[in-house]
């Protein structure tokens, strides 16, 4: 192996906070030399990030290197002083942040931020002539893919897209000549295409110049993609490392076989099951369209999130609803939920049309139908208990008394697959997995026929989402239909998948409009 | 005013990110200590708790703790330092000073209890009104609180004394009528707030009614910042109470606020400065715990 | 754009409007008997009167009339820059505001700029520098400010500059000399509310992703202190600039009353002591205008000192 660029031996990371630690790397041996293209990966809490800020000598205060060695071009970072650790920043190792619209900062101008990276390449004595920086600075832009570079050099940040952003902060990463670029999480900000094109772009640039890439990711496959060697960590140690092909295609430490298992767009996708068209028709969105008027001052007066949507949803089936984000999706279900009203069009419940029925007629319809939120994080009260919250919905139907209440709640535990003893818990104390099979609960509590679910596994680590989805063909069971909206193809037709008793149609829907398929 | 700045209502995250370089690897789950032993733990907390209580026991009971009667004049023992005898020395007529400043927490305490209770009870009513009504009603409140904001606190307070006349009661609505913007905006920031998160909607698409909502939902997780508000504007009244006695709006002699023992003492300032500064230390002091104390319960809030 | 700036004065006059019939109404609605507070104001011994003798007295000074006349009269007045005569001193309440006004605006131009400068210097310094004492001790520093009431800083410093090491006047409004001490008295508590804010301001921005680009582009702590946060930790806090300017000016009515110094501050005071109502309402409605100019101005400003509300996002295609 050509000469190592970067040498972690023994690697231990702890965090001090509040008087507790937490051991974030627990020993990790890593070598990367320059030309090679290696991906960390690993769920949240497994130490990748800490990795990622180590290499860069960039962790907070709480944080400190306990053990071991990080060589960088031959600087041990392991007890080095401020000023030694900042020579290796963007001169040898160079940063792609993660989200885009959040990484430059919106009161400097894009052409005055790459200039900065360009200067400090002439720290240490010789300062480089304004002129040639400027000229660098157009350079770099235009290497990292931008048009017309000159004009955009003076524009801010938020005048850009969001993939435009992306390639600065890779023009950024690349313009103080390292030797490494450490790309965190680039896959998880934009969308799929946007993110594909930028991604070959970053791997002809890493190897026209020859330097090492690491990739820090979550997802399997974009390490299987775009890596030659791929390294697991599990709770801040390495589980498994070797080639890309060969980890992912023979794993042999059981976390890695639970993450490819678990990986969308890894396994084998089933084709749905077409609804048969007697089934009944549940609901269905005719001729809908929704506009949100934006705030004085902005770019345009208002944003057009749906228009002229058709779609149905049959009894006993599944409709899934793709798109990239800002498709209108959670838009559509919101409408049917009665949480909005749109533009034109209508939304007809089992005959009823939700928005201009009266009030009391679709009060009492709401119990048909239920919803189960993206985020649970924010679905459950904090100051409810978890037996408070399933039964809210009951609560506020008035069905039943307490003594019938407390027993459906225990049934309904017991079909989510959580403990009974989680009935007296706090969302607190529950991971997001769990939480969202709560969520799952309360939906289920009134006995709808109808659930709706967004994106109801997304904010969740890969290896729980299965768990979760697990879950879901209960509402088959129940005969409840589902409808739920997701943002890419592979992990819908995954869910088809692992619940292939679910059959269903699926549409997919982009902008202003909709295919079936 | 020590107005802590509401901060700009952010959007709840739609999916909480992965961690990114930036922030550390969560810590690994351990049971939630109570939020009490939390506080006590905190540096400083237990002096802070005890000159507060020490206060209140003072305003409520002064005999218990007053050394000396606050109205028994001696004049052989006129301006003498402090000393184990009179803990703050005695004033210009021989009287104990540490016993006036323990009577006049009374008058200082109830009309800052006065105020702040008149500026929550207030506060909240607007707050909620505007923030779950919204729309019109929404406008013409936060119309008046700007207007209320515009009367720069201590001279509101004086064109309410100029028209009420002076005394403690006057300066407690005084005061009072200055502090509640604060209460107003934070109670509509925080009922906003959760009025938009995911589990008010899915209340809502349970079938609960927007008045269940009010009850269950939004008040019992709104009135944190609330509360620490509370705390940092008894501070900040007792502050404005004592400057208004100090300028001489206050309770008429003898009775003895804190702010017109400070006063008294100006005029001895040269040979016994003692008789404004002590006191006026005792004051600092009370109102630093309280804002310590507040600060406290916000971070152990987060 | 002109639209915008129009709305905004419109919106200033109206608030000013407001905060003029909210004076009145305090003034003139809230007490109990307002015709015998008047009388008694202007030295009538009312409880000596006859009822005939209260009414006519009452008559000459124009307190007879339907109070929205008494109003519409009075605001008609005072946007011709009447204000009425003072009950106390029986002269003309603008000319009484012209003499004490230029000592007052002075004053409170030095202090604010002292708090300025002290408030952000403490705040920079204690985010900046790495976690340890020094950074502890000036985080809680600004606490202390808030907690202290002004005109025992002023006795205390009178106490220690002025009795005891002599350097500066404890009274008057001689010389240059005789602005420290009630500049310093003014200024600091402005400024611990100042460095509170911007510590916080400073801390939510330092955790801000692209503060972490700048550091791992190689920058030292100081200079992405400088040129990223500073900017973008400070603009925010430009919103509280009118309340800090109220507060500062509210500072001066004790800081005048203590130092003996001739302003609005201690004409202010008087005045309520004398329950002079006209003079009263004359300087709550000043300090109003002050307010709601300060606040305007930064509005108007605010667009061009940020980039994101003044530019038209043009979003492209990637």
């Amino acid at each position: 192996m050509t000469d190592p660029i970067i040498q972690l031996r023994d690697l231990r990371v702890d965090y001090r906070r509040d008087g507790r630690t937490t051991h974030a790397l627990r020993g990790i041996d890593l070598t990367v030399a320059r030309g090679e293209r290696v991906a960390i990966v690993g769920e949240s809490g497994s130490g990748k990030s800490t990795a990622a800020l180590a290499l860069l000598g960039l962790l907070p205060h709480t944080g400190r290197i306990t053990g071991g060695s990080a060589r960088i071009a031959g600087i041990d970072l392991a007890g080095a002083s401020e000023r030694v650790a900042r020579r290796i920043r963007g001169r040898v190792v160079g940063l792609v942040p993660q989200d885009p619209t959040v990484s430059l900062n919106p009161t400097q101008r894009i052409g005055h931020q790459v200039a900065e990276a360009v200067a400090l390449r002439g720290v240490g004595g010789r300062g480089i002539p304004r002129a040639a920086i400027d000229a660098a600075v157009i350079e770099a832009l235009q290497q990292a893919g931008i048009d017309d570079p000159v004009a955009r050099a003076r524009q801010y940040p938020h005048e850009l897209s969001g993939g435009l952003r992306q390639r600065v902060l890779i023009a950024i990463a690349l313009a103080g000549d390292p030797d490494v670029i450490v790309a965190d999480e680039p896959t998880s900000a934009l969308d799929v295409t946007v993110q594909r094109r930028i991604l070959d772009h970053l791997d002809r640039l890493v190897r026209d110049r020859g330097i090492g890439l690491i990739i820090i990711t979550h997802d399997l496959g974009v390490a299987a993609d775009r890596a030659d060697r791929v390294v697991v960590l599990q709770h801040g140690e390495i589980v498994e490392q070797g080639p890309a092909l060969n980890v992912l295609a023979a794993p042999t430490h059981p976390y890695t076989r639970t993450l490819v298992a678990a990986a969308p767009g890894l396994s084998e996708p089933v084709s749905p099951r077409p609804a048969p068209e007697d089934a009944r028709e549940i609901v269905r969105w005719s001729g809908v369209s929704k506009t949100f008027p934006l705030p004085r001052g902005a770019a345009t007066s208002a944003v057009q999130a749906v228009a002229d949507v058709d779609l149905v949803a049959r009894a006993g089936h599944t409709l899934a609803i793709v798109g990239e984000s800002g498709s209108g999706k959670t838009t559509l279900l919101r409408i049917a939920l009665g949480l909005e009203t749109p533009t034109t069009g209508t939304v007809v419940f089992d005959g009823v049309d939700i928005h201009r029925a009266p009030r009391r007629e679709v009060a009492a319809l709401r119990r048909r139908f239920q919803l189960v939120q993206q985020n649970p994080f924010a679905s459950l009260d904090p100051r409810f208990s978890v037996a408070r919250s399933i039964a809210e919905p009951l609560v506020s139907f008035g069905a039943g008394d307490r003594a019938s209440r407390r027993a459906r709640v225990a049934e309904l535990l017991d079909l989510v697959g959580l403990p009974a003893d989680a009935a007296r818990r706090r969302p607190a104390e529950l991971s997001g997995g769990q939480r969202q099979r709560v969520a799952i609960a309360r939906a289920l509590a009134v006995r709808p026929e109808l659930v709706y679910l967004d994106e109801p596994v997304s904010a969740l680590d890969v290896s729980v989402q299965s768990r979760c989805c697990g879950c879901l063909p209960i509402c088959r069971r129940s005969s409840v239909s589902g409808t739920s909206s997701s943002r890419t193809t592979s992990r819908s037709s995954r869910r088809s998948r692992t619940t292939s008793r679910w059959c269903g149609q699926v549409a997919s829907s982009s902008r202003a409009s909709r295919n079936g398929c | 005013m020590t107005d802590v700045l509401e901060k700009p209502l952010t959007p709840a995250p739609s999916a909480p990110a992965p961690p990114t370089v930036g922030a550390p690897a969560s810590a690994p789950r351990e049971r939630a200590r109570g939020p009490v032993a939390t506080l006590l733990r905190r540096p400083g907390i237990l002096v802070a708790v005890a000159l507060v209580l020490f206060a209140l026991v003072a305003a409520i009971t002064p005999a218990l703790l007053a050394t000396h009667d606050p109205t028994a004049t001696a004049p052989l023992e006129r301006l003498l330092p402090p000393s184990p005898a009179h803990w703050f020395g005695t004033d210009e007529l021989g009287r104990d000073l540490y016993s006036r400043v323990v009577h006049g927490s009374t008058l200082t305490i109830a009309a800052t209890a006065l105020a702040v209770g008149l500026a929550l009870v207030s506060g909240l009513a607007l707050g909620i009104l505007s923030g779950f009504i919204g729309g019109g009603t929404d406008a013409v409140i936060m119309r008046i609180v700007d207007v209320l904001l515009a009367i720069p606190g201590l001279l509101l307070a004086l064109a309410i004394v100029t028209a009420l006349g002076f005394g403690t009661l006057p300066v407690a609505i005084a005061v009072g009528v200055g502090i509640i913007p604060g209460f107003a905006r934070t109670t509509r920031a925080e009922v906003l707030r959760v009025k938009t998160l995911p589990y008010v909607e899915a209340a809502r698409a349970g079938g609960a009614s927007w008045t269940r909502i009010l009850l269950t939902h939004v008040l019992p997780n709104s009135w944190g910042p609330v509360v620490v508000l509370a705390v940092l504007d008894f501070g900040a009244a007792i502050l404005a109470v004592a400057a208004l006695s100090f300028l001489g709006f206050g309770a008429a002699p003898p009775a003895a606020e804190w702010g017109t023992l400070i006063s008294n003492g100006r005029n001895y300032l040269m040979t016994a400065p003692w008789v404004s500064l002590v006191p006026g230390l005792f004051v600092a002091a009370v109102v630093l715990s309280l804002n310590h104390l507040a600060k406290s319960i916000e971070e152990v809030q987060r | 754009m002109t639209r915008y700036v129009l709305g905004r004065i419109g919106q200033a006059a109206l608030v000013l409007w407001a905060a003029y019939t909210a004076t009145f109404a305090i003034l003139y609605l809230l007490p109990s008997d307002p015709v015998a507070l008047q009388l008694g104001a202007n030295n009538i011994e009312v409880d000596s009167l006859t009822p005939e003798q209260r009414e006519a007295a009452a008559a000459r000074l124009g307190l007879d009339r339907p109070v929205w006349e008494q109003y519409l009269v009075m605001l008609g007045n005072a946007l011709r820059g009447d204000f009425g005569v003072s009950f106390a001193k029986q002269v003309p309440v603008s000319d009484l505001l012209a003499q004490r006004l230029p000592g007052t605006v002075t004053l409170s131009v030095v202090a604010v700029a002292l708090a300025l400068v002290l408030g952000v210097a403490i705040a920079f310094t204690a985010t900046l520098v790495p976690r340890g004492a020094v950074a502890s001790l000036l985080r809680r520093l600004p606490a202390v400010g808030v907690s202290v009431p002004n005109f025992w800083i002023a006795l205390l410093l009178i106490q220690i500059f002025a009795f005891i090491l002599g350097w500066l006047p404890s009274m008057g409004d001689q010389g240059w000399q005789s602005y420290v001490l009630p500049a310093i008295t003014m200024a600091i508590p402005t400024s611990a509310v100042l460095a509170q804010v911007l510590i916080r301001s400073f801390d939510d921005t330092l955790d801000e992703p692209y503060i972490a680009t700048a550091r791992a582009k190689g920058l030292t702590r100081y200079d992405v202190q400088v040129r990223h946060a500073f900017r973008n930790a400070a603009l925010p806090t430009l919103t509280i600039l009118g309340l800090l300017v109220g507060s500062t000016v509210t500072g001066s009515i004790v800081v005048e009353t203590v130092f003996s110094r001739n302003g609005i501050g201690r004409l202010a005071q008087e005045s309520v002591l004398q329950q002079d109502i006209p003079v009263v309402q004359a300087i709550v409605v000043l300090a109003a205008a002050a307010f709601v100019v300060v606040n305007l101005i930064v509005d108007l400003l605010y667009p061009l000192l940020d980039p994101r509300i003044a530019h038209t996002p043009k979003v492209s295609r990637a």
